[in-house]
């Protein structure tokens, strides 16, 4: 198929950006569509061009760098996946996608589809973890039984990837549902329990340092994410943070 | 005479790493604050190391291409991780573990590195569930384990099939805690290009950002490498687009010598190409193989009428499929380790019988699984007489609920719903069990520079067990490295901080410039895919699966040439000073270029089959196992470790021989 793509370029941090348009030529609807954004890019080397940058890195939809804005939804018109994984299939010959970055106050852009996600890093560094150390000494893992549903729960709060896609949809760019999941994970493990209190405070205290939004429950995030976490996990942020400040 | 030493420590074998922890050289908490480590590499070898060096108090300077040390390729492993646990009472022991690997290795690993990676096992999912990692759980609230190719216990722990993530994201977590209180600092997109030696000893880094193009100096006491393995040198893989090689190859190039580079492993699941524009391919995990049974048709009828679209798999009876794998090998089965299942799939479809379009798939059939749970859920629930209907409804809920992630991610890939015709699979490149040379330190052959994870060649020998990557990553990161390393810092208590104000920064500084600049002006014609897609091309029609000396020979003259027109018609656009994709693309290419014909140069020497390395002069002649890979112990019982020369065809072999006290050697049998 033969398709217009409109494309956010934007040369640094600093400069201002804007729409390009450019045409791409037999794509096959077998491709993926970074698989596509390739074909275009070999296209731009070969003309002299400069190519388009985006995030990628793993193509399976497990790593969380890949993190374009495709027609109007983060990781485009497929469910439950990212946008490495979303397949030309999705789109018809004749068709004009538009392509922009996430876009947020608190993922600046670095270079044309690339955006900085170290508000992320920050917050995980703010509380997302159980101080244990390396010793070779810790309990036997089959000390502490966890009921399979809670662990299953855990285990569905701790697959989200990080890619802020969440962020992207949501109209308050609201990192409620990445740290809903992960404050979760913890709050549904044992071993999580100890640092619970500051857990919650600290990392919320970061979310809000970094300039994301609040959550008014429209539930657009739990659409978009590709790993389908649930809007429950902010539910149980939000119990989580309300015990840890009457404590 | 040999310049190589294993440094294994002397004693009996499950008694070494014991003593030898006992008896080395510690450093204590006051001085290792002033002691800084570099790590390169945040995956479960590199996040691992970086967050235990850091608790230990040592000041560590983590570096990683992506954005997070999340995204590192160890997030993409799906299947487990095994550890020696005996949960499920079927008689595992550190011992068995350890007999598995090496066998599993086809007798080219050392036995005193393997046994260590055994005795630890253990500790790692201890430390796991301690960080919070959610392995899955059987209703009693104990951990849940599956088997996995190869063996014949259940010795491995997952997390659905995303067992690589939540390790990873257990050790990221670890090394957050330790970013947060500024013990490690974190450099995100940052790739290393070269290591500094002072006085013989690595001393530094140098690196570029990768945002503003910057070329930065880093010093430290001593230098760790872990950035995974070369699988990418095929240009297809299993790998991640930005998997490379330059950490590894740049120390090889400043004397760490490189091992093995011929052992590499295809993995036999995955989802078969369908194009010339494909990017990458991808695995899904083996444990599949634990439910679904491989298949071609027996007629060739059948695989023309299959292939034009007249016929559907599943049109086709018991009797007119062949399961080749349950034919040749009785005792496994399906369950046989990754190389001889990549192999005997290779073999049918050599033969004809590969059932898509490309002639390059084969059937992996669900269909008696999902029956076979199907019976069990019925008798479960007391439903007499079930119809054929309600098996299949019973049983498919119980595939969904084992794999589920894999068949969403197969059906979104290839567009067919595997729950109602079988996935096609062919094998592609996935783990490189070769890599930089070390001691049992895990010391390269560099003073103060060590290799830890994929990225060195210890612990697989010539195949990897499904499962034992991550084992040996986090063994590395976690158990392994923290303590040897210790030994060699005690030295260096007094030596305080390292000047990146010398001449040897200065110099390493410039050949990274002048390198990206030549890339920058020399103004050719192609892009630098195009010779990335070239080398690949030749790695896996010449130095694929089956090898043999005149295509290995071919090899080596036809990677030279594509690298010689490399450096003179690569196209590198934009600029220096800025994020260049394609700049960071040219470098990893480059020196892919040079470790292919390596890799090429290691196979034509090895004239023998083991493992991931099939020589086709190598085979069983009669016999029971007639066809089956040959060793040959007494000639190739070494590991093959290079010394860098100048061109990568001048490279000079260093044999460490491989003694095996504990195992005696055996013709791998699965039948």
């Amino acid at each position: 198929m033969n398709l217009t793509l409109k494309i956010w370029r934007q040369k640094d941090s600093n400069t201002k950006g804007q729409m390009v348009d450019y045409k791409v030529t037999d794509i096959s609807e077998h491709m993926s569509f970074l698989e596509m954004m390739d074909v275009l890019n070999e296209q731009l080397v070969n003309s002299g061009d400069e190519p388009v940058a985006f995030d990628h890195d793993c193509r399976e939809g497990i790593c969380g760098m890949c993190s374009m804005y495709i027609n109007g939804e983060a990781h485009g018109p497929d469910r439950g996946v990212t946008t490495c994984q979303l397949h030309m299939r999705m789109f018809k010959d004749g068709d004009t996608i538009t392509i922009e970055p996430f876009r947020a106050a608190a993922f600046p852009v670095i270079k044309d589809l690339v955006v900085d996600r170290m508000a992320f890093e920050r917050i995980q560094q703010a509380g997302g973890y159980i101080s244990v150390n390396t010793s070779g000494n810790t309990q036997d893992a089959n000390s502490i039984p966890i009921s399979k549903h809670a662990a299953d729960e855990a285990m569905d709060a701790a697959t989200c990837i990080g890619c802020g896609a969440c962020v992207a949809t949501c109209k308050n760019s609201s990192a409620m549902l990445f740290v809903g999941a992960k404050v979760s994970q913890y709050a549904l493990l044992p071993q999580g329990q100890v640092e619970a209190t500051d857990r919650v405070l600290n990392m919320v205290a970061q979310m809000d340092a970094e300039g994301f939004g609040n959550c008014t429950n429209t539930g657009a995030c739990e659409v978009e994410c590709p790993k389908g976490i649930s809007l429950d996990n902010i539910a149980r942020m939000n119990r989580e943070l309300m015990k840890a400040n009457l404590k | 005479m040999s310049v190589l030493n294993s440094k294994v420590p002397k004693g009996p074998i499950k008694d070494k790493w014991t003593t030898y922890k006992d008896h080395i050289d510690l450093v204590n908490p006051a001085n290792k604050r002033h002691i800084d480590v570099i790590v390169v590499g945040t995956g479960l070898a590199g996040g691992s190391a970086a967050a235990t060096l850091a608790e230990l108090g040592y000041n560590v300077k983590a570096f990683c291409y992506q954005d997070s040390p999340r995204r590192a390729h160890s997030i993409a492993a799906q299947g487990g991780i095994n550890a020696a646990k005996n949960y499920q009472g079927d008689g595992d022991s550190t011992y068995r573990l350890f007999y598995d690997t090496v066998k599993g290795g086809d007798y080219r690993s050392r036995e005193a590195n393997v046994y260590r990676l055994a005795e630890v096992s253990a500790n790692i999912i201890d430390q796991c569930v301690a960080q919070g990692v959610p392995f899955a759980r059987d209703y009693g609230g104990l951990l849940d384990n599956r088997s996995f190719g190869g063996v014949l216990v259940s010795r491995t722990f997952y997390a659905k099939g995303q067992t690589g993530q939540q390790l990873l994201l257990g050790a990221y977590s670890a090394m957050n805690r330790q970013i947060a209180r500024g013990k490690i600092q974190m450099y995100n997109r940052h790739e290393m290009l070269d290591v500094v030696k002072v006085d013989g000893k690595a001393r530094g880094i140098i690196a570029r950002d990768l945002i503003t193009g910057k070329i930065e100096r880093h010093s430290a006491h001593a230098v760790v490498i872990a950035s995974g393995g070369y699988g990418n040198v095929y240009f297809l893989s299993t790998n991640a687009m930005g998997s490379n090689a330059t950490a590894a190859w740049k120390i090889h190039k400043k004397g760490a010598f490189f091992a093995n580079p011929c052992y590499t492993q295809i993995h036999p699941t995955c989802i078969p190409r369908s194009g010339d524009y494909q990017s990458k391919l991808t695995l899904m995990s083996e444990s599949l193989r634990n439910d679904g049974r491989i298949w071609v048709p027996k007629n060739m009828d059948d695989v023309m009428a299959i292939r034009e679209g007249r016929k559907k798999p599943t049109d086709l009876a018991e009797d007119e499929r062949d399961y080749y794998l349950e034919r040749r090998y009785p005792a496994f089965g399906n369950l046989v380790p990754r190389d001889v299942a990549s192999r005997a799939a290779k073999e049918r479809c050599d033969a004809g019988y590969g059932v898509n379009a490309t002639g390059e798939a084969v059937y992996l059939d669900f269909a008696s699984a999902i029956n076979r749970y199907g019976k069990e859920q019925a008798k479960l629930n007391h439903i007499e007489n079930p119809s054929d209907e309600k098996i299949y409804e019973l049983g498919q809920a119980i595939v969904e609920a084992k794999y589920g992630n894999l068949f969403q991610m197969y059906e979104k890939i290839v567009d067919e719903n595997p729950y109602k015709t079988p996935m096609m699979i062919y094998p592609a490149t996935h783990y490189t069990m070769g890599g930089v040379w070390v001691d049992y330190n895990l010391m390269t052959t560099v003073d103060g520079l060590y290799c830890i994870g994929e990225a060195n060649f210890s612990d697989h020998g010539a195949n990897r067990l499904g499962a034992s990557a991550l084992m040996q990553g986090l063994a590395d990161g976690y158990f392994v490295l923290p303590y040897t390393i210790g030994d060699y810092l005690s030295d260096d208590i007094r030596t305080g901080p390292i000047s990146t104000e010398t001449k040897e920064f200065e110099d390493a500084e410039k050949e990274v410039t002048d390198r990206i600049n030549f890339f920058m002006n020399n103004n050719g014609t192609k892009s630098v895919d195009h010779f990335h897609k070239r080398l690949g091309k030749v790695m896996w029609d010449k130095v694929g699966m089956a090898r043999n000396e005149k295509g290995l020979k071919e090899a080596m003259a036809e990677i030279k040439q594509i690298r010689e027109e490399f450096w003179k018609d690569v196209k590198v656009p934009g600029s220096a000073n800025e994020m260049n994709p394609e700049l960071e693309k040219a470098g990893r290419v480059a020196d892919f270029l040079e470790l292919g014909e390596l890799f090429a140069k290691d196979a034509l020497e090895r004239n023998e089959s083991c493992g991931g390395h099939f020589r086709e002069e190598s085979v069983e002649l009669d016999g029971e196992q007639k066809g089956e890979a040959k060793r040959n112990d007494k000639e190739y019982a070494f590991v093959s470790a290079w010394e860098y020369k100048g061109e990568p065809s001048e490279a000079v072999l260093h044999k460490e021989e491989l003694e095996f006290k504990d195992i005696e050697l055996k013709q791998r049998s699965y039948k």
